[in-house]
C-alpha cells in the first residue's frame, strides 16, 4: 500500500518486442516507484536487456507504451530520455580519452548547463571514486574503474531513473561489494532497474525483484515477502522447463 | 546546436589523440608538397621560357595550382575512407553508440554532429595544402579567384567522401568493410567519369552522375552553381540516409 503513495517513476505497459518472428519480449510490465531497487532477474536470454533497451529509448518497442516520469518516451524521446541514465553491458567509454574530458562530454550530451558541468562532474567522481583517476585515460584502467566511469556517465545529468545492464560482471569481489554499496546509496534518490543474473546480488541490494523468462513476467514481488529467492527462481524456471517438455511429449 | 557542436568538436579531438589523423596529414602533405615541387620545377625551367613569347602565356595558377587540386582530389580518393570508416562502425565494434542513442539527442544531431566533427577535419585539409600555392605569392602574382575555386572545390570533393563514406560506415561494424566499401563507391563513380568520356559510347549521364566530373571545372577555376548544386544534393542525400539508417536501428534492433 505504501507504494501506491510514492511516485511512479517508470511505468511500462504491454511492452513487447519481436526480432522478426522470434519473440524476444511477450507483453511484459515493469513498474518503478522513487526511492526503489527493481532487479530484473532471468536466465541467459530471457529478454532482460531488450527491456532495458527499450525503457532507455535505444529500441522502440513492438507493442506497449512507456512513460518515464510522466513523460511519454514514444512520444517525446528527448524529453523523456532528459530523466533517465543508463549502463549498458559493456561501459560505453572511449578508451582515448581520459576520464575527465570524456565526463565533460557526457555532461554537454546530456544538456548539463555550462555553469554547472564543472560541480556535476566533481559530485560524481566523489561518489564513484574516481578523483585519483580523472587525469588518465580511459583504457589504462582496469575493468572496475571503467565501470565506475559508466556508472558516472549514467547519473552524471541527476536522472530521475537509473538503469544498470549486470554492472558487476567481471569485477573483482571487494569491488563488487563497493559497487553494490553505490547501487544501494544511488537507490535511496533515484529509481534504479538493475539486470543480472547472479541470485545474491539481487538479494544484497534489491527491494523487489521482478523475474523473467522466455520473454514473460513469471514473478514480480517485494524481496520481503521472499524467503529464498533462490528456491523461488528454480521453482519458476525449472517449472516452466518441465512444462515445455510435457508439451513436447505430448505434441 | 550545442549538442551537434559538442559531437563534432569530440570527434576532432578524439581523431587527433590517435596517431591517425597525424599520420594522414603528414603523409598527404609530404606527397602533395613533392607534387607542387615537381609541378614548379618544370614550370620555372621548361615551361616559362618556352611561353614567355606568347601574347597570353600560361600562367603558374593554370598550370601548376590546378594540377596540385587535382591530384590531392585522387590521392584522397584513398585516404577519405580511413577517415570515415570509424565514424559509425567503430562505435558499433566498441559498443559505445549507446551513449549517444541513450542520451537526450535526436539521430539528425547525432549525424550532424558526427560530419561536421570530419568536415573540420576536410577543412584543415584543404587549408593546410592551400598554404602551398599561397606561399607562391611571396614571389609572383597569382590569381586568387582561381586558387580560391579550386580550394572550394575540393573541400566540396571531400565533404561529398565524407557523407558518402558515412552512410556507408553506418550500415556495418566492422571499420575495415566500411573503408573497403566506400573506396568502391568512390572509385566507381570515377570510373563512371571515364566511361562516360570514353569514346564511342560514352554519356553525359554518367559524367554528370560522377562527382570528378564537377570537381574539374572546379579546378579549371570555374564555378558553377550547378556543379555546388550536384555536390549539395550528394551531401544531403548521404547525411538524410545515414539518419534513416539510426532511426531504422532503433525500429528494428
Amino acid at each position: 500500500m505504501e507504494n501506491l503513495t510514492r511516485k511512479m517513476l517508470v511505468v511500462a505497459k504491454g511492452l513487447s518486442r519481436y526480432y522478426s518472428d522470434h519473440c524476444a519480449v511477450d507483453n511484459i510490465d515493469v513498474h518503478l516507484h522513487k526511492g526503489e531497487v527493481l532487479g530484473l532477474l532471468g536466465p541467459n536470454g530471457a529478454g532482460k536487456s531488450t527491456s532495458m533497451q527499450m525503457i532507455t529509448g535505444s529500441l522502440a518497442p513492438s507493442a506497449g507504451e512507456i512513460h518515464i516520469n510522466g513523460i511519454d518516451l514514444l512520444d517525446e524521446p528527448r524529453k523523456a530520455k532528459q530523466q533517465i541514465g543508463y549502463l549498458p553491458e559493456s561501459p560505453p567509454v572511449y578508451r582515448d580519452l581520459t576520464v575527465m574530458e570524456y565526463l565533460h562530454y557526457c555532461a554537454r550530451l546530456r544538456n548539463v548547463p555550462a555553469s554547472q558541468r564543472q560541480e556535476s562532474v566533481g559530485r560524481v567522481c566523489e561518489r564513484c571514486g574516481l578523483q585519483d583517476v580523472g587525469r588518465r585515460l580511459i583504457g589504462n584502467l582496469s575493468k572496475g574503474y571503467r565501470q565506475r566511469v559508466g556508472i558516472a556517465q549514467a547519473i552524471l545529468h541527476n536522472p530521475a531513473v537509473v538503469i544498470l545492464d549486470e554492472p558487476t560482471v567481471g569485477l573483482d569481489p571487494i569491488q563488487i561489494h563497493e559497487i553494490r554499496h553505490l547501487i544501494r546509496e544511488l537507490g535511496q534518490e533515484h529509481g534504479i532497474i538493475l539486470s543480472t543474473h547472479i541470485l545474491p546480488e539481487v538479494q544484497a541490494v534489491c527491494d523487489r525483484v521482478q523475474i523473467l523468462n522466455h520473454g514473460r513476467t513469471v514473478f514480480n514481488d517485494s524481496l520481503q515477502e521472499v524467503k529464498s529467492l533462490e528456491q523461488v527462481f528454480f521453482d519458476l524456471i525449472f517449472r516452466e522447463f518441465e512444462m515445455g517438455q510435457t508439451e513436447e511429449a505430448s505434441a | 546546436m550545442n549538442a551537434v557542436w559538442a559531437i563534432a568538436t569530440t570527434e576532432l579531438r578524439r581523431l587527433f589523440v590517435s596517431p591517425l589523423a597525424w599520420s594522414i596529414l603528414a603523409v598527404v602533405q609530404f606527397i602533395l608538397a613533392w607534387v607542387f615541387l615537381l609541378g614548379l620545377n618544370e614550370y620555372v625551367t621548361q615551361i616559362q621560357p618556352q611561353t614567355a613569347g606568347l601574347d597570353d602565356p600560361p600562367g603558374i595558377s593554370d598550370l601548376v595550382v590546378s594540377a596540385l587540386y587535382l591530384w590531392a582530389g585522387i590521392i584522397m580518393l584513398a585516404v577519405m575512407p580511413l577517415m570515415t570508416m570509424r565514424l559509425f562502425a567503430e562505435e558499433r565494434m566498441n559498443q559505445t553508440l549507446p551513449l549517444l542513442t541513450v542520451s537526450p539527442l535526436s539521430s539528425t544531431q547525432i549525424v550532424l554532429g558526427k560530419y561536421l566533427g570530419i568536415l573540420l577535419f576536410v577543412l584543415l585539409m584543404v587549408g593546410l595544402l592551400s598554404l602551398m600555392p599561397a606561399s607562391l605569392s611571396l614571389g609572383t602574382g597569382l590569381d586568387w579567384g582561381k586558387l580560391a575555386a579550386a580550394a572550394l572545390g575540393l573541400f566540396l570533393l571531400l565533404a561529398s567522401f565524407a557523407a558518402a563514406g558515412m552512410f556507408l560506415s553506418s550500415l556495418t561494424r566492422q571499420p575495415v568493410i566500411a573503408a573497403v566499401t566506400t573506396f568502391g563507391l568512390l572509385l566507381f563513380l570515377v570510373v563512371l567519369y571515364i566511361s562516360g568520356n570514353s569514346q564511342g559510347n560514352g554519356s553525359e549521364v554518367f559524367v554528370y552522375l560522377s562527382h570528378f566530373g564537377h570537381f574539374l571545372s572546379f579546378v579549371e577555376g570555374m564555378f558553377d552553381s550547378s556543379d555546388l548544386a550536384y555536390y549539395l544534393l550528394f551531401i544531403t542525400g548521404f547525411v538524410v540516409l545515414t539518419i534513416r539508417k539510426l532511426d531504422s536501428d532503433r525500429l528494428q534492433g
